[in-house]
């Protein structure tokens, strides 16, 4: 995803998919992570056996997660100079980044993206969850099936696929141009490529997040709405009453990580850069400038703490999000 | 309050994924059947709209695979036009370069069957661990893996390229493998689900009757965390085949790449300057990147719906 989307299982990375799954635990928790942890369920005894099943999962984390993140920090405290070799700077390279005019401009736009990209993917696929759920829609399944596929769809074919059919050459695009004789203006400009990446990474995880709404919603006990049936609301005061309200834990974990997708953006405008160099800076995203300092410019040191910083700035609206949700909460 | 939390008392039946049955969540999907109302025009007018834009790229890609690179210019780009030459074209993706194609492709099925079945594994053993066992340091564990979770991997990717290159494991399938076996998201989906679906009683009598705790894990637990773990197996597998961002900073030689980052590079030669255009390689490629985890998709997820829903119903 990159746009926030799919992150989780490859702790590596600023994949996409990592993002979807994430997401998916909000269907599975209904936002009531970690609440009944250990008070529902006495432990059966206390003893080092459970070591035995996690013990090869943290071990992997260590490696993978942990230990990656204390690197990074040390990295990040730390400058390579010509001659000397590496030198201790303490903050300095936080200190340069904060006045980095390319790592601000790539946060604005990360920022302009999550602020319009993420409520029109939400939406849409809350609407969609609320269709399959109304009982007024036929063929369900087949719905829900077709909406969801594109989740499956490699990342990097998903630009492609897009890209191609953004191109003036062939595609979407053209065949407007040639069939009306207009010269419509490209997506792949300057003006118009956050849109398109907005576009592509709508049309990748829109389904996903339909799923994770859904599964909720399937979750609302029937009792409530016949309760509310008989109390004569209608399809609408039953969404806004009962439905959303019932899903709000998913809709805040869903938000969360569209949130954290946005801040990572990278594949969609790294594989269109090939196509539209032009459009696409080195520094676009937070994500792509990190990757280019380390792997174009061998600056290890202050990519580092690029991402450091980035990933503070994550965490905090994330987190704001979740506060958000839990008011909102407590008034409904 | 949520009213999710308001399903208490239905806990999760045991699986029946041994007789075949596991699909069908008896209640809670047919209860759906006594309120269907009248079907509305107008919400499947909007709902088709949607389903034509997610589906006509995929419909694109299908069309524009069978076609020849000169026909890909100059024809209606969403319908067929001249030869047929997708079987042409996917003779001409696997035999291109020597045929690195079907090289990435085996790479790729490698670090799926690792990676992620690796991955499912050890989720599936912590999140069951964590759910029944009581253990010296469980706070620890759990402290350190939902607040990892939160931290966005972009934070991670260049220092994990460093310590890989370290251990000297760049440019290895380790690099790419290694990785892809943690699934902190699946962790938690099992955890969740064998709270509930695994009674204590069940393994405390396992204990009197002697069994030991892999013992109990393997024969009893296992079955009924079925639906989880093929919940969990289902986005490892999706995520693993699809990954970019990881190949793409560990790998520098090109035998070592998994289709996507494969693909990318096909793609970037296509547009390069003096470079060879192969875009309906291109193109075929990516449909045939696409067809089987599609497939693999489509067969499980009526298996691995039934386990994100039942996680939700606590």
């Amino acid at each position: 995803m990159t746009v926030a989307h799919a992150h989780a299982q490859t702790p590596a990375g600023v994949s996409t998919e990592t993002y979807a799954t994430v997401a998916a635990t909000g269907a599975a928790s209904g936002g009531t992570t970690g609440r009944t942890v250990g008070t529902r369920r006495r432990r059966a005894r206390r003893n080092w056996a459970g070591w035995w099943f996690v013990g090869p999962f943290m071990l992997i984390f260590t490696l993978v997660f942990i230990a990656p993140l204390v690197y990074a920090i040390y990295l990040s405290l730390f400058r390579e100079t010509l001659m000397g070799g590496n030198s201790f700077v303490g903050l300095e390279n936080y200190a340069i980044a904060l006045v980095d005019p390319k790592f601000w401009e790539a946060m604005l736009r990360v920022s302009l993206f999550l602020l319009v990209q993420v409520p029109i993917m939400l939406g849409l696929a809350l609407f969609a969850a609320l269709a399959l759920d109304s009982a007024r829609l036929r063929w369900v399944p087949f719905y829900r099936l077709s909406i969801f596929l594109p989740y499956a769809v490699p990342g990097v074919v998903a630009v492609m696929i897009w890209g191609y059919m953004y191109g003036s050459q062939f595609g979407l695009v053209a065949d407007l141009n040639r069939f009306f004789g207009m010269q419509l203006p490209s997506p792949l400009a300057e003006n118009l490529i956050l849109t398109s990446i907005g576009n592509i990474v709508t049309w990748e995880f829109v389904g996903y997040n339909m799923l994770i709404f859904f599964s909720a919603l399937k979750a609302v006990p029937q009792e409530l709405y016949e309760a509310a049936e008989i109390d004569g609301a209608g399809t609408f005061r039953t969404i806004f009453s009962i439905k959303l309200p019932s899903i709000r834990g998913a809709i805040v974990i869903a938000t969360i990580f569209s949130v954290i997708g946005s801040f990572q953006l990278f594949n969609e405008p790294s594989i269109l850069q090939t196509i539209a160099p032009n459009s696409i800076t080195t520094y676009f995203t937070p994500n792509l400038y990190a990757f280019n300092l380390s792997f174009a410019g061998s600056q290890f040191n202050y990519a580092a703490a690029i991402a450091i910083i980035s990933g503070v700035i994550t965490m905090i609206v994330a987190y704001l999000v979740q506060l958000g949700g839990d008011r909102n909460g407590t008034k409904a | 309050m949520s009213a999710v939390e308001s399903g208490v008392g239905s806990r999760p039946a045991p699986s029946r994924l041994a007789s075949g049955r596991i699909a069908r969540r008896p209640g809670r999907r047919d209860r759906a059947t006594p309120r269907h109302k009248r079907a509305s025009i107008t919400l499947g007018i909007l709902m088709t709209v949607m389903l034509l834009y997610c589906l006509v790229p995929l419909w694109w890609l299908v069309v524009s695979s069978t076609k020849t690179m000169d026909s890909l210019y100059d024809s209606f780009a969403f319908w067929f036009s001249g030869e047929f030459a997708l079987f042409q074209n996917i003779v001409d993706t696997f035999t291109y370069q020597d045929g690195i194609f079907l090289r990435w492709l085996g790479n790729t099925l490698a670090y799926v069957v690792v990676g992620a079945g690796g991955a499912t594994l050890f989720a599936t053993l912590a999140g069951y661990g964590l759910a029944k066992y009581d253990f010296p340091g469980r706070r620890w564990v759990f402290a350190i893996i939902l607040g990892a979770m939160a931290i966005p991997a972009s934070a991670l990717a260049v220092p994990q390229f460093l310590l890989f290159s370290g251990l000297g494991l760049t440019n290895t399938p380790w690099s790419v493998i290694i990785p892809s076996m943690v699934s902190a998201f699946g962790l938690y989906l099992v955890w969740v689900y064998a709270r509930e679906a695994i009674p204590d009683e069940l393994l405390e009598a396992a204990r009197l009757d002697g069994a030991g705790e892999i013992r109990i894990f393997f024969v009893i637990a296992l079955r009924q965390l079925a639906p989880a773990l093929i919940t969990v197996l289902m986005f490892t597998v999706v995520a693993t085949w699809n990954n970019y961002f990881l190949p793409l900073i560990m790998l520098s030689d090109a035998q070592w790449y998994p289709l996507p980052v494969g693909l990318a590079q096909w793609s970037a030669q296509s547009s390069a300057i003096g470079g060879q255009a192969i875009p309906n390689l291109v193109i075929t490629g990516s449909l045939l990147t696409v067809i089987p985890i599609s497939a693999a998709f489509l067969y499980l997820q009526r298996y691995w719906q039934s386990g994100l829903t039942a996680g939700s119903v606590k």
